[in-house]
């Protein structure tokens, strides 16, 4: 290895943090730190001009490790790499040091520790820049085809999308029909219309489709690889049936609470939304005269605390309905909050109102009470909003319950290794930034697998993670950051610590092949499965193990210098 | 240990931050872009996952005169690679008796859980974690051995 010739860059970013560390004396301790063979300070070193001084230094000084100091490599550390890559560097040549987020900003009031800091977080960055390394980042082709588990409205969304911009799809429906939860529905808020009328035209380019290949009634048995290289299997009616796809959508849908209050499956006229709407599909209703809903049944309370979004609305137009079918009728809604969101949905809830249908307020504090022994004969309510206790007549009780998650989701997820967060649901990567990805390349998820959506929001998820699919499709090759770990077969004893650890099974012990080891067993990386967390580096108990870019030596290095040792 | 010979002036703690990229680093950036104010004593070194940081590493840090050392990972359940933060749980629990035994006060090791969203939870980390290594005063394994 060439002796380190490290050059620093250490950013003003304006006064963002110019303003408080003295850069300028930075630079000066920079210069007389080990193997520093440059160091200058930038205005922006993230500017036209910064990224050409870094690239006409390494030429003007032959860098062989560059050092910047400015803001956050989650920002900023491609743009920093690319430069170096321009200049004919190895790009893992470039080590990053936060002396803004961590250091200029949150320490306005103290100049002085602020800058006496930002040196040793450079000493830090220089330290572990001597032990960098060149990498080569790998490189797999993506198979062009996609699986798609869930046939709803967001799952065939999905599906057309990516068979009509050529791809080759396998759909798996675990029901007999397509459609999913939207056929069980009378009819769909706002538009008011039957939802056959709407998914019947999606079925049917969904059917008909010759890129989509459909496997119903079936569900996922196995699921093994890594984006661009899946092994699928399916139990397709009792038969097993494989296929390889580049990619997966999960949208797999949820399902309706069935709540154990209220005394619901004890009378007879007690009902959800939902069976409220199969007894109106099927005609079975019969007469009524005093409706009483109630909102937020087993919703947004200490063992489910979200809110479930669809059931308000599921509520307003179930009860406009009730007032449609019997203009006599007395509805009443027993809401916490309402969530009509959006243009439409307010108006929704203003029409509602306009046709008599009532709103009362309560408080999980003091929720409505259920009075009748044979069937409900009343309920009981204090209106929070008029401070008085009503008793509310009462021949047909709806309660709106909260979508929660469908129960083969923990098994999906063990098979995908894709993360369920809070109440069950799918968790996607990024709450805001990577909204239909999971943190698993390759894996995407639309609807209401992930969060309680409406039609409308579940066909647009389902385009969005088409969308996002068909990025490593079309470009037929994905690459992987080189953070991946590696194994030294001289130093490894096989004892398989790694392989236990890793949670991507990306790490198999093997015999080895190695002119002089033949034999021996090794732990051997798969680096298309590997995503660089670096458990198995931590948990080798001999350094055979290493994770690229974080190194034992690389960590050690900085330790030693932010301790005062070499 | 030449920085703790004068002891008559102010103690300030060094302090090092084992910080997981996706959860407690991006909430360190959050604090900083909020300009959360905090003590100056803690130094950030940034890790893919927490379970990256081995037991070894946080000794060496003490054992070479550090007064403090935090892993800082994503919340139970939340981890980005499904389930590196509860190794790290599992080994801090038995550093923590390995430290009381070889001599050095465990509080000197600390672990804890911060998210992207937790800016104002990092900064309250750091101000915590100072509070309390400035009360152990300075870390004298090193010339006890």
């Amino acid at each position: 290895m060439a002796v380190p010739r490290i050059g620093v860059f250490i950013c003003h970013c304006g006064t963002n943090i110019g303003g408080i560390v003295d850069v300028p004396q930075v630079v000066e301790y920079a210069k007389s730190l080990p193997y520093v063979a440059h160091a200058e300070a930038n205005m922006y070193t993230c500017s036209e001009e910064g990224i050409s001084s870094i690239k006409h230094a390494i030429k003007e000084y032959d860098l062989n490790r560059v050092v910047v100091a400015s803001c956050t490599p989650r920002t900023h550390q491609p743009l920093f790499r690319n430069a170096c890559a321009d200049a004919g560097l190895n790009p893992y040549l470039f080590e990053f040091v936060n002396i803004r987020e961590h250091c200029s900003w949150i320490h306005m009031q103290n100049r002085r520790e602020a800058t006496e800091k930002a040196k040793e977080l450079v000493k830090m960055g220089v330290a572990k820049a001597r032990w960098l390394d060149a990498q080569e980042e790998f490189e797999s082709d993506v198979y062009p085809a996609a699986m798609v588990i869930g046939g709803g409205v967001a799952g065939m969304s999905a599906a057309l999308n990516l068979a009509n911009q050529g791809f080759e799809v396998h759909l798996v429906e675990k029901e007999p029909e397509l459609g999913g939860r939207l056929l069980k529905l009378n009819r769909i808020f706002t538009i008011n219309k039957d939802p056959r009328e709407l998914v019947e035209s999606i079925v049917k380019a969904v059917a008909g489709h010759s890129k989509i290949r459909l496997h119903m009634p079936a569900v996922v048995k196995a699921a093994s690889g890594y984006i661009g290289n899946f092994d699928i299997s399916v139990d397709e009616g009792g038969k097993e049936v494989s296929f390889k796809v580049g990619v997966i959508i999960v949208a797999t849908g949820a399902q309706v609470l069935k709540p154990e209050l209220y005394r619901y499956g004890e009378l007879a006229n007690v009902l959800t939304q939902l069976d409220l709407e199969q007894r109106l599909k099927d005609d079975k209703l019969g007469e009524f005269q005093n409706v009483v809903m109630i909102n937020c049944v087993g919703a947004r309370i200490p063992e489910r605390p979200y809110c479930s979004r669809v059931c308000c609305m599921t509520a307003i137009k179930n009860a406009a309905l009730m007032k449609e079918i019997n203009p006599e009728a007395k509805v009443y809604v027993l809401y916490r909050d309402l969530m009509t969101y959006g243009v439409e949905f307010e108006e929704y809830y203003r029409e509602a109102k306009g046709a008599g249908v009532r709103f009362i307020r309560y408080t999980p504090s003091n929720p409505p009470q259920v009075i009748g022994t044979e069937k409900v004969e009343s309920v009981r309510v204090y209106d929070e909003l008029m401070g008085m206790e009503l008793e509310l007549p009462c021949d047909l009780l709806v309660l709106a319950t909260p979508l929660i998650s469908n129960n083969d989701s923990e098994e999906l997820s063990k098979m995908l290794k894709v993360p369920i967060g809070d109440g069950g649901f799918f968790l996607e990567a990024h709450i805001k930034l990577r909204p239909v990805e999971f943190a698993m390349d390759g894996i995407y998820v639309a609807g209401s697998c992930r969060w309680p959506a409406d039609i409308r929001e579940s066909i647009a998820q389902g385009y969005a993670a088409a969308s996002e699919a068909a990025i490593p499709l079309r470009q037929g090759l994905v690459k992987v950051e080189a953070i991946t770990a590696t194994v030294d077969p001289k130093i490894c004893k096989g004892c398989g610590t790694c392989a236990l650890v890793c949670p991507f099974d990306a790490i198999e012990l093997k015999e080895s092949e190695i002119r002089g080891l033949e034999g021996k067993i090794v732990s051997e990386v798969n680096t298309a499965l590997c995503k660089g967390c670096g458990l198995c580096a931590a948990a080798c108990p001999n350094g055979a193990v290493q994770q690229r870019g974080f190194t034992d030596m690389q960590l050690l290095s900085m330790v030693n210098a932010l301790s005062g040792k070499r | 240990m030449q920085d703790n010979k004068e002891v008559k002036t102010e103690f300030k703690p060094k302090i090092l931050a084992f910080c997981c990229n996706w959860c407690a680093y991006a909430g360190a950036d959050l604090a900083g872009v909020s300009r959360f104010q905090m003590p100056t004593d803690v130094r950030v070194i940034r890790v893919m996952c927490s379970g990256r940081v081995p037991p070894e590493l946080i000794i060496r840090a003490l054992a070479n005169g550090l007064d403090g050392v935090m892993i800082l990972g994503c919340h139970p359940g939340e981890c980005h690679y499904s389930e590196g933060n509860y190794l790290t749980r599992r080994r801090a629990h038995v550093l923590k008796r390995l430290l009381s035994y070889i001599g050095i006060e465990p509080d000197r090791f600390q672990l804890g859980w911060v998210s992207a969203a937790e800016g104002a939870k990092f900064a309250a980390v750091v101000k915590e974690t100072t509070d309390k290594i400035t009360a152990l005063g300075p870390n004298r394994w090193v010339d006890k051995k």
